[in-house]
């Protein structure tokens, strides 16, 4: 299978850091590929490469099978028409509402009238359960209602890739369950490829098609739920210990 | 040693760039000014009413009394020479040519320059900026576009209304205070001020509209690439502080060359 989303040897550095030391990566059609690591050190800046956002100082990242790096502005926005973000704090635009935060990708980028971008919003917002909220701002929302918002305005156009940076960084268990139920129903409905950077395990290995572990700058691997778990590589073997093993030493020696 | 040549030259480097890419920065918002897609009429006027309309409370304020300490210096230096009935010519050409577009400038700088580059700053940080590209939206589109128009258009028309309120204020203090012959107040600035007067006025608040505009979008739009660090509040602070005294000290120097240009 070809993949959709394919990071070659990327290497990027800031000032003399070298943050990412050759990211390889394959995300496929129709999947939902979790990249976990440890915070600070670079899985946000995947995404970026993937958005377009930051060039890469070399190697390739191809979209679609094309080279970002390398297309036009004009072939960049084409290719953009079929993302969907959800930022890791939103990033909505806080002074309009939620209902034009959600209804602003249609209308600059489409033909629809008034009346079918007010069916269109309305039908996002429902199926994020936050119908209601429409003349509200981001300001007078809470964290978990702002991300719903965000990702109704990600999938407001029906795209094929939809991007989570950390979709429930800063919420409680209940509002982080919520969001993963959201998130989902969304997917089943809309069946979309999702990648999803995230540092919540192992609740997250439950959504993931594939998970990809980024150490010291490189993928270590990308693998099923299951096998990421039984990996005998031994960085994804300490990584799996630390998040998913036992709080107290004690308990540890005591077996 | 090596470190100040090292230092010196990071910090060349570093005013090269900006240089650079306020540069292309302009280029890329006047072609998305020029090109389709074109931006909804409604984006403009809703700046036109932010920058210009919300103006012309302060623009009428300074105008007044600049146009009154103007009536007062003129009329106390002019009655030395016995020529008061120049006083209105004096006032307005002094208004028309220099003081109306340069000080409106600074005004609208302070006001709407200063609010232009936080709110853009403001869009950066918070990644605002990076959804409208993620969107495939254009942001010197969507929010340059209509602002550089905006200035554009509420620049010479807020020069206008300053002119006028000055022009009113010299006549309170000369005339209307001091005495000063009414028909000669208006009559020497009939014969005085001459088109080329009120077009080199007008060609300098269009520049100075584009230069305001300019500079303060940029500063806000490249606040993450600021090199004393653009980021949180403390970074947009520091780069409104610069794009007010960058536009102040920019529409100073162009006024020279301007001047010096249609003289």
């Amino acid at each position: 299978m070809e993949p959709l989303i394919q990071l070659i040897d990327v290497r990027k550095k800031f000032g003399g850091q070298e943050v990412l030391k050759g990211i390889n990566l394959s995300i496929y059609e129709g999947k939902t590929t979790v990249i976990v690591g440890e915070s600070g050190k670079g899985k946000s800046l995947i995404l970026k490469h993937i958005l377009g956002l930051i060039k890469p100082d070399t190697g390739k990242v191809l979209v679609f099978g094309k080279d970002m790096n390398i297309m036009s502005a004009k072939e960049l926005k084409k290719i953009r028409s079929h993302f969907g973000v959800l930022f890791q704090n939103a990033a909505l635009f806080d002074s309009m509402t939620v209902f034009d935060n959600v209804a602003l990708p249609l209308r600059e980028r489409t033909d629809f009238t008034e009346k079918e971008i007010e069916k269109i919003v309305n039908e996002k917002l429902a199926l994020m359960d936050i119908e209601g909220s429409n003349k509200k701002y981001p300001a007078q929302l809470s964290g978990g209602m702002r991300k719903r918002v965000g990702l109704a305005r990600a999938l407001v156009l029906n795209p094929k890739i939809v991007f989570f940076d950390e979709p429930t960084t800063g919420l409680d268990v209940a509002k982080s369950n919520e969001i993963y139920r959201v998130f989902y129903r969304t997917q089943t409905k809309l069946s979309y490829t999702a990648v999803i950077v995230s540092h919540d395990v192992p609740k997250i290995f439950k959504l993931a098609d594939f998970v990809a572990l980024l150490h010291e700058g490189i993928i270590q691997d990308c693998l099923s739920p299951e096998d990421f778990q039984t990996s005998e590589n031994p960085v994804i073997r300490e990584f799996v210990d630390k998040t998913m093993g036992l709080i107290y030493e004690s308990e540890q020696v005591e077996g | 040693m090596m470190t100040f040549f090292e230092h010196l030259g990071s910090l060349a480097l570093y005013y090269i760039n900006q240089i650079g890419r306020m540069g292309i920065f302009l280029v890329m918002v006047c072609m998305s000014i020029v090109k389709p897609p074109y931006y909804r009429i409604s984006y403009v006027t809703k700046q036109i009413y932010l920058i210009g309309a919300l103006s012309i409370f302060v623009i009428v304020f300074t105008g007044l009394f600049t146009g009154m300490v103007l009536g007062l210096q003129g009329y106390n230096t002019l009655s030395k020479f016995g020529s008061v009935g120049f006083l209105g010519s004096a006032v307005a050409l002094s208004l028309i040519r220099e003081l109306g577009p340069v000080l409106t400038a600074l005004m609208v700088t302070g006001r709407a320059g200063s609010a232009i580059c936080a709110e853009i700053g403001i869009m950066r940080n918070s990644e605002q900026i990076d959804a409208l590209e993620c969107m495939a939206i254009d942001p010197h589109n969507f929010i340059m576009a209509p602002k550089f128009i905006a200035a554009i258009v509420s620049m010479p028309l807020l020069t206008a209304v300053f002119n006028v309120v000055g022009i009113f204020g010299g006549y309170l203090v000369g005339v209307v205070l001091l005495g000063a012959n009414k028909g000669a107040y208006f009559q020497s600035m009939y014969q005085n001020v001459e088109y080329s007067d009120i077009s080199m006025g007008f060609m300098k608040s269009l520049c100075f509209g584009l230069l305001v505009v300019w500079i303060c979008s940029a500063k806000g739009y490249f606040v993450h690439l600021e090199r004393q660090g653009g980021f949180g509040a403390e970074g947009v602070s520091r780069a409104t502080t610069s794009a007010v005294v960058l536009s102040s000290v920019a529409v100073l120097l162009f006024d020279y060359f301007i001047t010096s240009l249609l003289i």
